[in-house]
């Protein structure tokens, strides 16, 4: 309890609370400079330091991995080999999947932006274990170790995915990237236990579980499926480490083991997967749609509900990978069949967040143009994704293009579509500072414009036929390659406008005060950056999280349109409505 | 039957192709109208609500029961439909007709070997005739390949120590393109450091490279009576011409040239120039003479003895090369010297 | 620091006041100062230890489901080659696999005591009970040991270490990967547990735990109930076939 005896600033005697609008000012104590020095970073186990030890860590791994992109679409330019040999194709695809599917996208928001909001909108001082969260941020060092390793070490080429038998009779570093893999699930883990125990014990008084913001609601459900999804991922890691060391037979089609085995396995986790980054990033959408537009969340409870169930019938659709692999027509269609009932919550998820928008205030801040591009590009992804649960078209689509895009748009046009949008969203909140709205805008742009060109066009390569991980590829396909590797420069070019302005804006930002977007989720009633301890004393509820039709606050000051109209008893709607009963507020200008 | 293709869409070739086409453009056009449901209204939202001077107070609207439900029944029983169709087009094309011509396929790195009824190969050319239902049955002798030819709509995976079947019917004559898309790996990179030293054309790099990217090959759709003169042709194989020329022949054929080369140069397994009678060291330490009985050997079970520096990749040719067929190839490897 | 009249001072200079005096605001149930385990951002220690254990129950799920995809496993290669499974199983040493099977039971049982223990401040009684679990899962150890030796002597052996001849039906090194596999996981765990056990002795002869406060102990307990029921597990599938 050291850090509270020694009383840690002087402050002046307050004075009453001022009416009028301030200019925001840096408070003088706040989580990034207090306590000062390395060494107050390497033992920290402050949520929000460790949520941004994440980000760095992942975002250098997403220029790794970014970087192996261009790569790979510069050698994509033409059908003749440009710069590279096909194994060095290989191997740059390979790593390129392992590392944004594996160190960037499934820590991304769970880990960085989660770890750093998820106490702060429940009112928690921090997450159950803060150790452990330290600790899960050193096993994600030592796991990206490991696969670093493997790359220095000859690489790997077996594709993201290991599929046996090729990976346990191929050359390269195979054990250590699959053992940096297994490693890395156990970072998952950790994240997923500490955010399950947080939510259910940590709430503030009064925040029931109706009452919590839908990020957390997301953050939830993704940590079920880390939970139970990643220890299968762990074991199958393992078997497949020891086939590879020991020849132990249980793939080995040789030896009476079953490679098509292994494809189920890893399928049951890395399916889940799927929704590990995206659940996360439809909270940030649910999240960013209601506080830029300024309206009530359309269908909390639908929305809250549908993360739940996309969780639940995650698990039993993995069978969807393998429609051409041999397995029995049975499974086949009831894959086929649970693949549908799956995209039926992501589609009242969009549905809701399209309805949210109707009579608010929208403004056009960057935040709100990614949530727009999100709608955009998800709902491709989604709506592609019905090609391939159909299973005659599916039987074509398997293993072309087609599926490239589509996972594209999903994974990227979604999830770090949402990521980036909450990345500007938290940006003031994180850093106590404004990022540069114009510059955003052209990223924005930049973003938008390449990514649609980089992948929309692989939809038509791969309804032609064009497979995956081809390193050369029939001249019919070669305008198509080429428009899409120009796409992906103009994609990259995006990334390194908003790289620039981002780190600029940390120190040479305008100060952004508690509330610059004037949102009701508790992480914007404290400082910014929030203090060392979050809440310095127990936060109360006194609106909604959502109450964007009779709240209005900027941090300082909170504004009631009319105090007399709001009531318990008929409000359905679970989420937004006052938590200690009616006798709360004044109304203040 | 549409034989140019579509904007999305690969040429129709095959009896099953246009009803998964069908489908796909039901899916394609349900799409367009959902997207541009959502896209439309939430830009018209966007536009018409957007925030002009400070944020103010909204409407507290969060529910409608009716629209609520209506966009939940609506897309529920779109899908139902593309579910029930797709599955139904799908158990049409998994059961074969009785009378189905049976080809056996075998995939290996990086060749596709067909063998036809009556004892005829062919690599990477699978020829079959036009209007006749064909059943390939198909395994690996490595790792997992697919066999997939995109103007047939048809895909299936080949996996090792295991059979999978597949059959299609292709009403026209055409040669259509057959890809391998289950992701197979490629040459190791010591292969690579001859080829660049070999300094070609950046075209010729492009064939020369042996993976997955190129395992593929085409089928060739012909009349019956073409099929059968192609049958009669491949069992008359070698016939009327001397041992080594055939040898040579099946040097390339049957892709010996993708890992030996004939010229001296560095390869994935050892040059053929000067191979026979050489002494090869094995990579247990001993030696062995490259005689007849080592090359025999070594073509039908190639991890017996592995020359030392190689690594033991190469398929086993049981069953695809006759005693003849082996013959001739060691008699051409005699003429290289 | 300029101005000082904002509102954020004004909570900031509570939030002072609160961790000096753990006065009742802020926290509708203040705490007081709080027992030393009592960690800072846990209201209370009833909240902590609710935490702790919900924390390790999950836990303990993503275990049974590590162990649960190789009982996956087993159960698919055993649908498969039933026969081979049951002559496989043949050479397993049943007496060895039933002593194990008693020697852990004991050792849970030890560990409940111990917690028992710690419960009613008897800490000597809490480490000798921590003593005896450790001391029998150090004979379980042993016996595995002997039992592998056998293995390895006889060449029954996973994969392509496989050389046993005596036995009947097709890719009998499965059973034995699989047999390798699992009892090697679970050792590995029992090693982790005892070290889990050894972290609570040296923390309970440091009399760290009372009546008041012992969550690790019972944790430690509940990883090794867990290790135990694993074992219960493998025994009968393994050792018991047919």
């Amino acid at each position: 309890m050291s850090i509270y005896t020694e009383p840690i600033r002087q402050t002046p005697a307050p004075t009453a609370r001022p009416t009028v609008r301030v200019k925001p000012v840096m408070p003088e104590h706040h989580y990034l400079n207090s306590p000062k020095g390395i060494m107050s970073w390497i033992y920290t186990v402050d949520h929000k330091r460790i949520g941004l030890m994440y980000f760095f860590a992942i975002m250098m791994f997403f220029t790794i991995g970014g970087i192996f992109a261009l790569l790979l679409r510069t050698e994509l330019l033409h059908p003749e080999r440009d710069f590279m040999t096909a194994r060095t194709y290989n191997q740059f695809f390979t790593l390129h999947g392992a590392i944004m599917v594996f160190l960037f996208i499934i820590p991304s928001i769970p880990a960085a932006l989660g770890n750093f909001v998820l106490p702060l909108m429940i009112g928690a001082k921090d997450v159950a274990f803060p150790k452990l969260n330290l600790a899960s941020w050193y096993v994600y060092v030592v796991g990206s170790l490991f696969a670093v390793f493997s790359i220095v070490t000859g690489g790997v080429e077996t594709g993201w995915t290991f599929y046996t038998p090729y990976s346990t009779t191929t050359n390269g570093s195979v054990i250590s990237m699959t053992l940096g893999v297994f490693i890395l699930g156990f970072s998952s883990i950790f994240t997923g236990i500490n955010f399950i125990v947080t939510v259910h014990k940590l709430r503030a008084p009064g925040m029931t579980f109706f009452k919590m913001p839908l990020m957390v609601w997301a953050l939830y459900a993704t940590a079920i499926i880390q939970v139970l999804a990643t220890p299968v991922l762990g074991i199958t890691m393992v078997l497949l480490i020891l086939e590879r060391a020991l020849g132990i037979g249980i793939f080995d089609p040789a030896m009476g083991g079953d490679p098509v085995l292994y494809q189920h396995f890893f399928w049951f986790y890395s399916h889940p997967a799927v929704y590990i980054m995206i659940l996360p990033g439809m909270g940030i959408i649910s999240e960013l749609i209601s506080a830029m537009s300024h309206k009530k969340i359309f269908g909390y409870t639908p929305i809250a509900y549908s993360s739940l169930g996309i969780a639940l019938i995650s698990f039993l659709v993995w069978g969807h990978h393998m429609f051409t692999s041999g397995q029995s027509e049975l499974s086949a269609t009831i894959f086929s069949f649970l693949t549908f009932l799956v995209g039926i919550p992501s589609g009242i998820k969009v549905f809701n967040w399209m309805a949210t928008l109707y009579k608010g205030s929208i403004s056009f801040a960057a935040p709100m143009l990614y949530t727009l591009t999100f709608m955009f590009t998800f709902t491709i992804g989604g709506l592609t994704g019905i090609f391939l649960g159909a299973l005659s078209v599916d039987i074509h689509l398997h293993d072309t293009y087609f599926v490239v895009a589509h996972f594209h748009y999903v994974m990227m046009g979604g999830t770090v579509m949402a990521f980036l949008g909450g990345i500007h969203y938290w940006w003031p909140k994180i850093w106590g500072r404004m990022y540069d709205e114009f510059w955003a805008k052209i990223a924005c742009a930049f973003v938008f414009v390449g990514f649609n060109m980089t992948f929309f066009t692989q939809f038509i390569l791969g309804s032609k036929g064009m497979p995956r991980r081809y390193y050369s590829y029939l001249d019919q396909y070669q305008p198509l390659h080429g428009f899409s590797s120009i796409g992906s420069y103009i994609l990259g070019l995006g990334f390194v406008v908003m790289a620039v302005y981002l780190i600029h804006s940390i120190r040479n930002g305008k100060i952004a005060g508690k509330n610059p977007w004037g949102a009701l989720t508790l992480e914007w009633t404290i400082s910014s950056p929030p203090p060392t301890h979050n809440f310095d004393e127990t936060p109360k509820l006194i609106y909604g999280a959502y109450d964007y039709d009779r709240v209005m606050t900027d941090g300082e000051n909170i504004t009631f349109k009319d105090v007399t109209t709001v009531s318990n008893g008929d409000d359905h709607n679970g989420n937004g409505h006052n938590g200690n009963g009616s006798k709360r507020a004044k109304i203040e200008n | 039957m549409n034989p140019n293709g579509t904007l999305f869409m690969p040429p129709q070739a095959s009896t099953s192709a246009a009803d998964v086409d069908g489908l796909f453009y039901f899916i394609y056009y349900a799409s367009i109208l959902f997207f541009l449901l959502v896209v439309g209204v939430s830009g018209y939202f966007a536009y018409v609500y957007r925030r002009q001077g400070a944020p103010k107070f909204t409407s507290g609207i969060a529910h409608n029961v009716q629209l609520e439900f209506t966009w939940t029944v609506i897309p529920t029983m779109l899908v139902f439909l593309v579910f029930v169709w797709g599955f139904g087009s799908y158990l049409n094309n998994s059961v074969a007709p009785k009378d189905a011509l049976q080809i056996k396929v075998t995939g290996q790195k990086w060749f596709w070997a067909f063998d036809y009824p009556g004892g005829s190969n062919s690599v990477d050319t699978l020829v079959v005739p036009a209007g006749k239902p064909v059943q390939l049955t198909m395994s690996s002798t490595d790792v997992i390949h697919s066999f997939y030819v995109p103007d047939f709509r048809m895909k299936q995976d080949v996996v090792p120590n295991r059979y999978s079947l597949l059959w299609f019917e292709a009403p026209n004559e055409g040669v259509y393109t057959l890809f391998c898309t289950e992701y197979c790996g490629a040459v190791t990179d010591t292969t690579e450091a001859t080829w660049k030293a070999d300094g070609q054309a950046k075209s010729a790099n492009k064939f020369k490279q042996k993976g997955h990217f190129n395992m593929g090959g085409v089928v060739k759709v012909v009349s019956t009576r073409q099929y059968e003169a192609f049958l009669e042709s491949s069992n008359k194989m070698g016939e009327g011409i001397s041992l080594e020329v055939y040898g040579e022949q099946l040097y390339n054929s049957k892709q010996c040239a993708t890992c030996h080369s004939v010229n001296g140069s560095a390869g994935n397994g050892p040059t053929w120039k000067g191979i026979y009678g050489r002494q090869e060291k094995i990579s247990d330490g001993t030696s062995v003479k490259a005689d007849d009985n080592y090359i025999r050997e070594s073509i039908l079970e190639p991890g017996a003895k592995v020359v030392a520096g190689y690594q033991n990749i190469m398929p086993t040719y049981q069953g695809q090369l006759k005693d003849k067929q082996i013959d001739a190839i060691i008699a051409y490897m005699k003429t290289i010297k | 620091m300029n101005s000082p009249d904002t509102a954020e001072t004004v909570s900031v200079k509570t939030g002072d006041n609160d961790s000096h005096d753990h006065s009742a605001e802020g926290h509708g149930n203040g705490h007081g100062h709080g027992p030393a385990h009592l960690q800072h951002h846990f209201t209370d220690s009833e909240q902590q230890a609710d935490s702790a254990k919900l924390g390790m129950w999950v836990f303990l799920v993503t275990e049974i489901l590590l162990f649960g995809g190789l009982f996956c496993f087993y159960a698919i290669y055993r649908a498969w080659n039933p026969e081979m499974f049951y002559n496989a199983h043949k050479v397993l040493n049943v007496q060895l696999g039933a002593f194990n099977t008693v020697v852990l039971i004991t050792s849970s049982l030890t560990m409940a005591l111990a917690i028992r223990s710690v419960q009613m401040n008897k800490n000597t009684q809490a480490l000798i009970n921590m003593g005896i679990t450790i001391a029998l899962a150090g004979v379980f150890l042993v016996v595995k040991y002997f039992e592998y030796e056998h293995k390895f002597h006889e060449g029954q052996l996973p994969g392509r270490w496989y050389s046993y001849e005596g036995l009947q039906g097709t890719n009998p090194h499965i059973f034995f990967s699989i047999y390798f596999a699992a009892t090697g996981l679970h050792a590995i765990h029992i090693i982790l547990g005892m070290s889990f056990i050894a972290w609570v002795m040296v923390r309970t002869a440091k009399q760290e735990f009372s009546s008041i406060y012992y969550t690790p102990v019972e944790m430690a307990g509940l990883y090794w109930h867990l290790v135990d029921l694993i074992w219960i597990y493998l025994f009968p599938l393994l050792y018991l076939i047919g």
